[in-house]
């Protein structure tokens, strides 16, 4: 079912697109480490791979948005190099991206025509709308012309999108997860206009988590993971989704080490019902701080599912409770749901107490800490020097605050001592923070939590980015924290942390908890198909979860 | 130390070199020479006298630039300190001119009603921005025009002072109402500025006001949650400080210090004791000029109202030598850009420096830091 990619392949212009050892490093890490793609002429071709395998990465270095460091990009058998994706649009390249780049108080053709707008001076509109109409009979991409982009649906704007790259002539078309905003009905349609494309001639590249859309509508598959292809499928009636997930996942997990329960019985942190509706209405916070920062102030990618949807869970004293899943199936959102940053409904309760009604900061004084899961973004301030940064999150409480104002020698105190037992190499405590290596910084974040001594811990990626050294001691101090009696909810990507820390395994997929796992004896298929909702496809039922019933199925 | 110091002051010195440049040249153009203008320039700020004047001129200018830069911390552009300020001048002048109190009760009413008044336009702005998402820059802007022709209508239609039917003013306030100048003060310890030269009473409120704004910027946790807020407003959200209410109560704390922008000139200077036409209006827009200036830090900002004041008094010397004036905002513009580009130079070199100081210093091996965003 997998050919094994051999290097130096004969040229062979069947291949509309064919990729060879594609390397590319950004500082620090290897995003693609000799990825093979070849993609023949008129098919629909998936890429398949977890969150962080380096699929963006070799679809931005096929669309021209950065250069690999090595490797070949050939297209129709000639090798190309693209300097940008104006570049990549000349070759007949285009990319549909994930979020749609349209002016919403534009018609549909003006939003086709934004950018390569025919006639010299004057815009010729005629032109313009019968070439629309045109390409939209023959890929049979319903749109009309003259409707206001504002008043499209999710499905409809897709399509704008579609035709916006099938307008400046691509005939090889990108898809970045193109299904991840639509409804059953939207996904059917798609998959029929992109079946009708392919019949044209031109050939459709998609990426995707869900393995069914992948098994019911590509013509061959390559799976990449950890920077690799891993396997390349020509026939895909040949695989079944278990196979293809223990392919993305791996072919062994980690084997969760042998210690001692410390699991004693009372529930630390009860989460009841948390849900979080789809369309958030007015200005949220969110939003606010976004637009603060200079960012766009949207509230967010729309979905067709709540964001988090009827999520309950308990985590028990000396426990770890592991979150897996694709990223964005609601992950964040139930962590910032639990520690007040983002409004829903439901109950979260720390120590029985109940904190729903509660601030951030009150929770916090409840017993929770946090390690968010982008330390630059959302952990700390990296202008700031590190004594200001131990504050940070504990401005409200009376650590180091007295009436009003800063006490400046109890965090310069706290931040010594989270330096020491915490092993930040750093050469004192006024530094910014932006002088501290990743794993450095995020040792510092871990300590300033551990040291307010939470009885509750939620931890979101607390290793991600950080050398091996500092995973070590990190992965060591929740350890050490979990003998002591702390309740840990661990959200993280990476399945060595999930099954070596934990002592239960929550899947979430489309905001919901659709799993209840034992890391001890989890198998790779089952995971993997756990989080991409590939357990339908297989016939295999979420319903008889094992474990407690604590995850509602 | 000594680094910390060599970048705080090459920027501006560079700055000012480049200013000079730019201005010389621009003198050139005009067909005159650059050494008469700067000539006359010097001879017109080398006195005890001027120095009073420029002093007198900048503490205004100062108050607007706390205004504005207490919004800056935070990203948040205060366009209106404008509005803020001239509505407050005229409330508290017409209010003052009303009522008969003994002198610092009157002094402090004025004041009060000011910073009530600044604080209370600034609120919509806030909650404009903090409920439904309104670009404060906008808002601000927009109520500029509002306050001033609800100035204009006002002072028509019912402050005008009935003894002047002729001249759209207020009631002139009395002798209770007013601060003294620090002549007497200055001459108590052997100093004269000479006859008829005038050292404002607002200068000590200035001084006050800045101590204020270091204390609570530096030394407070609301100071803490502001710098947080605009440095890195995700993490901000993320520890628990609600971005509204740091909007809310920001813009309203700059537009109560906007509201004591025009008391210094409204009851301490022997120009005005009133709000009329002549009273100035755009001191709002030269306080977003200081706080970029002085990098929103309450001595930058200071010696920025200084320089600031010097060139305008300096320039009234170009009319004797028939030179334009303008010169003196092309030196002023000038000034200002080269300074912001010379400051993020500046911040760039000095982040490198720390950073490789910093993995210099170390303990164990590194490779490569994140840069700052």
């Amino acid at each position: 079912m997998t050919t094994a990619v051999e290097p130096g392949t004969a040229i062979d212009s069947a291949y509309a697109i064919e990729l060879r050892g594609i390397v590319k490093r950004f500082p620090g890490v290897v995003a693609n480490d000799g990825v093979n793609l070849r993609v023949r002429e008129g098919t629909i071709h998936a890429i398949v791979g977890e969150n962080g395998a380096g699929k963006s990465t070799l679809m931005k270095t096929l669309y021209g948005a950065h250069q690999p460091d090595e490797g070949d990009i050939l297209i129709h058998g000639t090798r190309r190099t693209f300097r940008s994706p104006s570049a990549a649009i000349d070759m007949g390249i285009g990319m549909v991206f994930q979020h749609f780049m349209l002016a919403d108080n534009f018609t549909v053709w003006e939003n086709i025509v934004l950018g390569s707008e025919p006639g010299h001076l004057r815009l010729n509109m005629r032109k313009a709308r019968r070439r629309i109409r045109e390409l939209s009979e023959q890929y049979g991409l319903e749109v009309d012309p003259d409707e206001l982009v504002a008043d499209l649906g999710v499905g409809d704007k897709q399509r704008v999108e579609i035709l916006k790259v099938l307008y400046r002539g691509a005939r090889i078309l990108i898809l970045d997860e193109p299904t991840a905003v639509l409804v059953p009905h939207e996904v059917t349609e798609l998959f029929a206009s992109l079946e009708q494309l392919t019949q044209q001639g031109a050939t459709v590249i998609f990426i995707s988590h869900k393995l069914d859309e992948v098994l019911g509508n590509a013509d061959a598959i390559t799976v990449i993971r950890a920077g690799k292809t891993v396997g390349e499928i020509d026939d895909p009636s040949t695989v079944t989704a278990g196979e293809l997930a223990e392919m993305m996942v791996g072919s062994e997990l980690p084997s969760p080490e042998t210690r001692e329960a410390t699991v004693r019985d009372d529930v630390r942190l009860e989460v009841v019902g948390l849900t979080i509706e789809s369309a958030p209405t007015g200005v949220d916070t969110v939003a606010l701080a976004a637009g603060l920062a200079g960012g766009i102030e949207s509230s967010g990618t729309p979905t067709s599912h709540r964001p988090l949807d009827d999520v309950s869970l308990r985590v028990h004293s000396g426990e770890i409770v592991g979150i897996a899943g694709v990223e964005g199936n609601g992950q964040t959102e139930l962590i910032e749901a639990i520690m007040g940053l983002r409004p829903a409904s439901g109950i979260v309760k720390v120590d029985e107490q109940d904190v729903s009604e509660l601030s951030n900061t009150a929770r916090r004084n409840a017993g929770i800490g946090y390690v968010a899961e982008d330390r630059q973004r959302d952990g700390m301030v990296l202008s700031m020097t590190l004594w200001e940064n131990v504050i940070l999150g504990h401005q409200a409480g009376d650590d180091f605050t007295h009436r009003g104002l800063i006490d400046r020698d109890a965090a310069r105190e706290r931040t010594r001592q989270v330096v020491e037992e915490f092993d930040v190499r750093t050469p004192g405590i006024d530094v910014s923070a932006f002088t501290l290596s990743g794993g450095n910084q995020q040792k510092l974040i871990v300590g300033r939590e551990m040291m307010a001594k939470p009885h509750v811990l939620i931890a979101a990626h607390p290793t991600r980015g950080v050398d091996v050294g500092a995973q070590a001691v990190i992965w060591d101090i929740l350890r050490q924290a979990r003998s002591d009696g702390l309740a840990t909810l661990l959200i993280s990507a990476d399945l060595d942390e999930l099954i070596g820390l934990s002592d239960r395994l929550l899947v979430m997929l489309r905001g919901k908890v659709v799993a209840e796992v034992d890391p001890q004896t989890v198998t790779p298929a089952e995971l993997g198909s756990y989080m991409t909702g590939a357990h339908q496809h297989d016939g295999r039922s979420a319903s008889g979860s094992p474990g407690d019933g604590e995850a509602p199925a | 130390m000594n680094r910390r110091l060599l970048t705080t002051f090459a920027a501006p010195a560079l700055a000012a070199v480049a200013a000079i440049v730019v201005s010389s040249v621009a003198v050139l153009v005009a067909g005159e020479s650059p050494a008469t203008a700067f000539k006359a320039m010097w001879s017109q700020i080398d006195s005890t006298e001027s120095i009073v004047l420029i002093v007198n001129r900048a503490v205004p200018y100062y108050v607007a630039g706390v205004a504005v830069a207490i919004g800056f911390k935070m990203n948040l552009f205060n366009i209106g300190a404008n509005g803020q300020y001239v509505l407050a001048a005229l409330l508290a002048a017409a209010a003052g001119a009303a009522v008969d109190l003994p002198a610092p009760i009157h002094v402090a009413m004025i004041m009060g009603i000011a910073v009530v008044v600044g604080a209370t336009w600034a609120a919509i702005p806030a909650l404009l921005k903090a409920y439904r998402g309104v670009n404060e820059v906008i808002s601000t802007i927009m109520l500029n025009y509002v306050a001033t022709n609800l100035i204009a209508y006002l002072l028509a239609e019912h402050f005008r002072n009935p003894d002047q039917p002729n001249i759209r003013e207020t009631r002139v306030l009395p002798e209770s109402a007013r601060l003294p100048s620090l002549n007497s003060l200055f001459e108590a310890i052997g100093f004269d500025f000479g006859p008829g030269v005038v050292l404002h009473g607002f200068l000590p409120v200035a001084i006050v006001l800045g101590i204020g704004y270091h204390v609570l910027l530096n030394r407070s946790r609301f100071g803490f949650n502001l710098r947080v807020s605009g440095e890195n407003p995700t993490a901000a959200r993320a520890a628990g400080i609600s971005p509204r209410r740091m909007i809310i109560v920001t813009l309203i704390m700059s537009g109560a210090i906007a509201g004591l922008i025009g008391i210094g000139p409204l009851i301490a200077d022997p120009q005005f004791y009133k709000y009329g036409d002549q009273f100035p209006v755009s001191y709002g827009f030269i306080g977003l000029s200081l706080a970029l200036l002085g990098r929103n830090h309450p001595v930058g900002m200071a010696a920025a109202a200084l320089v600031w004041a010097t060139i305008e008094r300096a320039t009234q010397a170009l009319s004797f030598v028939d030179i334009p004036q303008e010169i003196g905002i092309i030196l002023q513009g000038s000034f200002l850009l080269s300074a912001i580009i010379a400051y993020e130079i500046v911040r760039r070199l000095s982040a490198d420096a720390e950073t490789r100081a910093a993995s210099r210093e170390t303990p164990g091996t590194r490779t490569i830091a994140e840069a700052p965003a």
